[in-house]
């Protein structure tokens, strides 16, 4: 009994060491993330990539269930913001590997369920509210910096 | 008293053979989920009219036969009547392979199998089908333990006879449950009705113990095993009471729903002009469900031997599924009366008889669902001791009256 | 260069978990006053826009309303992204005409039907996920994240309201998800309420329509609809199983 344990916790050792490395090492297969529209997080990328379906499922609730409209985050706005063009110079849907949620997804290997219901590309007028926001220079430049980090 | 020897089934050659038909047909039932998941449910008969089709069908059948496999087993433990005792743990067994087999088909149809997680995260307890999914895995869990404790070596009677009697009365509230999925629907004519309830449970008798009777003799001629005479005609003889039950509670609920008026309309749609339906109602479910199987097995010269009573039990499934098939299809197939004193006419088929044509993708998943049931069965007694060597008429007690 | 990894720990779980707390109750409101600081009211109103004070409904006059008009079913399927072929069994339909002759009297009238939006809603009592639901203010949904398709709510509904999703969909209405395997049905264009509007079927009957349909607050004493009910006759369809439907008719 003694011995399975040990070995148990030997395995444990060996995958979280066998995790660090692969975090240190820069791997070619990592994707390109494409470039935003619209002022960066303040929260962060990594945060963002981190959270992002938590806050989405959080106040998707709040805007279903109780109406609320003013959410921070909602995934229209996402899609507007994050929407990647195609050859055609027109959003590409998210049948495209370009599309901004399969990038990663594609390369974490996690189905994204959203597209069943939820059009994955930008709804027009929304586009439109979006790009008319000021963005400061100084946010602009955050923002690039965020990205190329 | 003979002293009953359980022993597993051999794999003969013809058993191999039985299992690859069965494995075929859970293939052929897999193929058509994905298919049906991949281009939707537009490529099966159902429709926005008739949302419940065939798979549930089967599914409901599965379920309801489910609880009545036990009565074997119950008439033993609970009522002590001994001479079932060897046959308890094959009914306990039957039950649950019949309930697998009808959740798999229920499950594979939903239009997102994918999120049957959800049914236990996000429960609504004013909802039967949340209670439902309670009652059937309750109904695992109990009668797990009831097959454990029969089979279990220097089990105490006392313990066998209290989780026995559990699972008894869980399996009553688990078709009233099911019955309740109808009874419960207050906006369609052809449903809301209390009496569904009670009505389910006795189908359930009936049904299960057909079940019973014709996989139990087929395992026993499979393996070269021996049934005594009188055991089936006693059993044959219940089947003819509960066909009778059956029977009964169908012209109640007739008759309650013929003396108001506002039902008359969705009375003489099953009882008269309802063309198809009409037909599954007379001759399916009256006459070859209950009528013939009564007088096979209450024939008074050789009546419920062997043969008919085989006879019988088929006849009464294909009879029960046609009752099934009448109130699920049929009921969905009469339309909605929302404006009572009108004719309606709209787009959206108000007003209209629907029509509903299974395709073969339906009756694939149909049919993969009892090979579900077959197959686990099969398994069971290949992998368990769960049949006995022999089932000798010697245990039915002599003073016993044989009406 | 070192890039981030898609696998970071969670840096400040506790933000999710403030908001979740703060926001989710819906008896709390809070006030961000600056970084750091916030200010609590229990038992206040929530901040959404859905208010438990409001029952939106709505009158049609079945007397305005004719058979030859469909201007409420074409702005429901512009507005919400559905159409429905003609003769399909299968396809979709938020709102409908339905032409009606009474079997005695002869009388013919038209009138649309749709959600009838209930108080005591069958779909929700009997969808076993909470897929089925109520908003506060009166408007039935389906959270088509949690509906599993069992389609138990369209056995129920007795005003064959609902409909199933038997294909693949794309090109979605941002306003108007919907998808596969799911049931839908009227949502008494929720966005257009939550913004301050009107359902679009009742923009359209007011505008090409013939002016049948009024929509407000049930709960208003000085709404136009709770003044014209107070002083019409009007009934809600099947108003013998008592479920208080949203949406009434006059003049049937």
């Amino acid at each position: 009994m003694k011995r399975l344990f040990a070995t148990f916790l030997l395995l444990i050792g060996l995958i979280g060491s066998m995790a660090q490395a692969g975090e240190d090492a820069t791997s070619s297969l990592y994707p390109v993330i494409p470039k935003a529209a619209g002022a960066p997080h303040p929260e962060g990328n990594d945060f963002m990539r981190i959270n992002h379906k938590n806050l989405l499922k959080h106040d998707r609730d709040l805007t279903m269930r109780l109406g609320d409209r003013e959410v921070k985050y909602s995934l229209k706005e996402c899609i507007a913001c994050h929407a990647v063009n195609g050859p055609d110079a027109q959003p590409v849907s998210v049948k495209s590997e370009k599309h901004f949620c399969r990038v990663c997804h594609d390369y974490a290997a996690v189905k994204v369920d959203c597209f069943q219901c939820h059009n994955s590309k930008p709804d027009p007028d929304l586009v439109k509210q979006l790009t008319m926001l000021p963005v400061k220079d100084r946010e602009l430049a955050e923002y690039l910096e965020g990205a190329s980090q | 008293m003979d002293r009953a020897v359980y022993r597993e089934m051999k794999l003969t050659p013809a058993v191999w053979g039985i299992a690859a038909v069965l494995g075929a047909l859970i293939a052929a039932a897999g193929l058509a989920v994905l298919y049906i998941e991949h281009h939707g449910h537009v490529v099966t008969g159902m429709t926005n009219q008739i949302v419940w089709g065939l798979p549930h069908v089967f599914a409901i059948f599965l379920i309801v036969a489910a609880s009545g496999a036990l009565n074997v087993a119950s008439i033993a433990s609970v009522f002590g009547k001994i001479e079932n005792k060897p046959m308890a743990r094959f009914s306990g067994l039957l039950s649950l392979a019949l309930l697998a087999g009808g959740l798999a088909v229920l499950v594979l149809d939903l239009g997102r199998p994918d999120r049957l997680l959800v049914t236990l995260t996000h429960a609504n307890f004013k909802s039967i089908f949340a209670w439902n999914i309670y009652l059937y895995s309750g109904f695992f869990a109990v009668v797990g333990a009831y097959i454990y404790v029969q089979m279990a070596r220097g089990m105490d009677p006392a313990v066998v006879k209290k989780v026995g009697t559990a699972a008894f009365v869980w399996r009553l509230a688990l078709t009233t449950g099911t019955g309740s999925i109808f009874g419960w629907l207050v906006a369609r004519p052809g449903y809301d009705a209390a009496i569904m309830a009670p009505m389910f449970i006795v189908m359930s008798f009936s049904f299960g113990l057909a079940f019973f009777l014709l996989t139990i003799s087929l395992l026993y001629k499979l393996s070269g095993r021996y049934i005594g005479p009188n055991l089936v005609k006693r059993l044959g003889r219940l089947l003819g009471i509960f066909a009778a039950g059956v029977l009964y509670f169908s012209a109640v609920r007739h008759l309650t729903n013929l003396y108001a008026a506002e039902h008359w309309d969705v009375e003489s749609f099953i009882l008269f002009s309802g063309g198809f339906y009409t037909q599954l109602f007379w001759i399916g479910q009256v006459l070859i469900g209950g009528v013939i199987p009564m007088l096979l097995l209450f024939k008074h010269t050789d009546g419920a031997n062997r043969g008919n009573v085989l006879i019988a039990s088929v006849l009464i499934i294909i009879g029960g599924f046609a009752h099934i098939y009448g109130i699920v299809i049929g009921g969905q197939a009469f339309p909605l009366e929302i404006f009572p004193n009108y004719t309606a006419s709209s787009s959206f088929f108000d007003g209209q008889i629907n029509g509903y044509t299974p395709t073969l993708l339906e009756w694939a998943l149909g049919l993969g669902g009892v090979a579900v049931t077959l197959l686990l069965t099969g398994l069971g007694v290949v992998a368990l001791r769960i049949l006995a060597m022999n089932l000798s008429d010697r245990n039915i007690d002599p003073e016993d009256v044989d009406f | 260069m070192k890039l981030p990894a898609l696998n970071t720990p969670l840096r400040d779980l506790s933000e999710v978990d403030r908001r979740e707390f703060f926001k989710a109750g819906g008896a709390v409101a809070t006030v961000a006053l600056s970084s750091g600081v916030t200010l609590m009211a229990f038992g206040g109103e929530a901040s959404a826009n859905a208010d438990p004070g409001k029952r939106w409904g709505m009158l049609i006059d079945v007397n305005k309303c004719t058979s030859d008009c469909n201007a409420c079913v074409t702005a429901c399927s512009k507005e919400n992204g559905w159409s429905a072929e003609e003769g399909s069994e299968t396809d979709a339909q938020w709102i409908r005409k339905v032409d009606l002759t009474h079997k005695q009297t002869g009388r013919e009238v038209s009138l649309p039907m749709m959600c009838q939006h209930c108080e005591d809603a069958p779909c929700v009592d009997v969808c076993p996920t909470e897929a089925s639901f109520k908003r506060p203010d009166g408007i039935v949904l389906v959270d088509k994240h949690a509906c599993i398709g069992c389609r138990f709510c369209m056995m129920a509904c007795p005003y064959k309201a609902r409909s199933f999703i038997h294909e693949p969909l794309t090109d979605q209405k941002s306003n108007a998800p919907r998808g596969q395997g799911t049931v839908e049905s009227c949502t008494l264009c929720v966005h257009r309420v939550d913004a301050g509007g009107q359902p679009a079927c009742v923009d359209a009957c007011g505008t090409t329509g013939n002016g049948a349909m009024l929509f407000g607050d049930l709960n208003d004493p000085e709404s136009d609809i709770s003044k014209a009910l107070k002083k019409f006759n009007s009934i809600g369809l099947r108003d013998d199983l008592r479920l208080n439907p949203g949406v009434r008719y006059s003049n049937l």
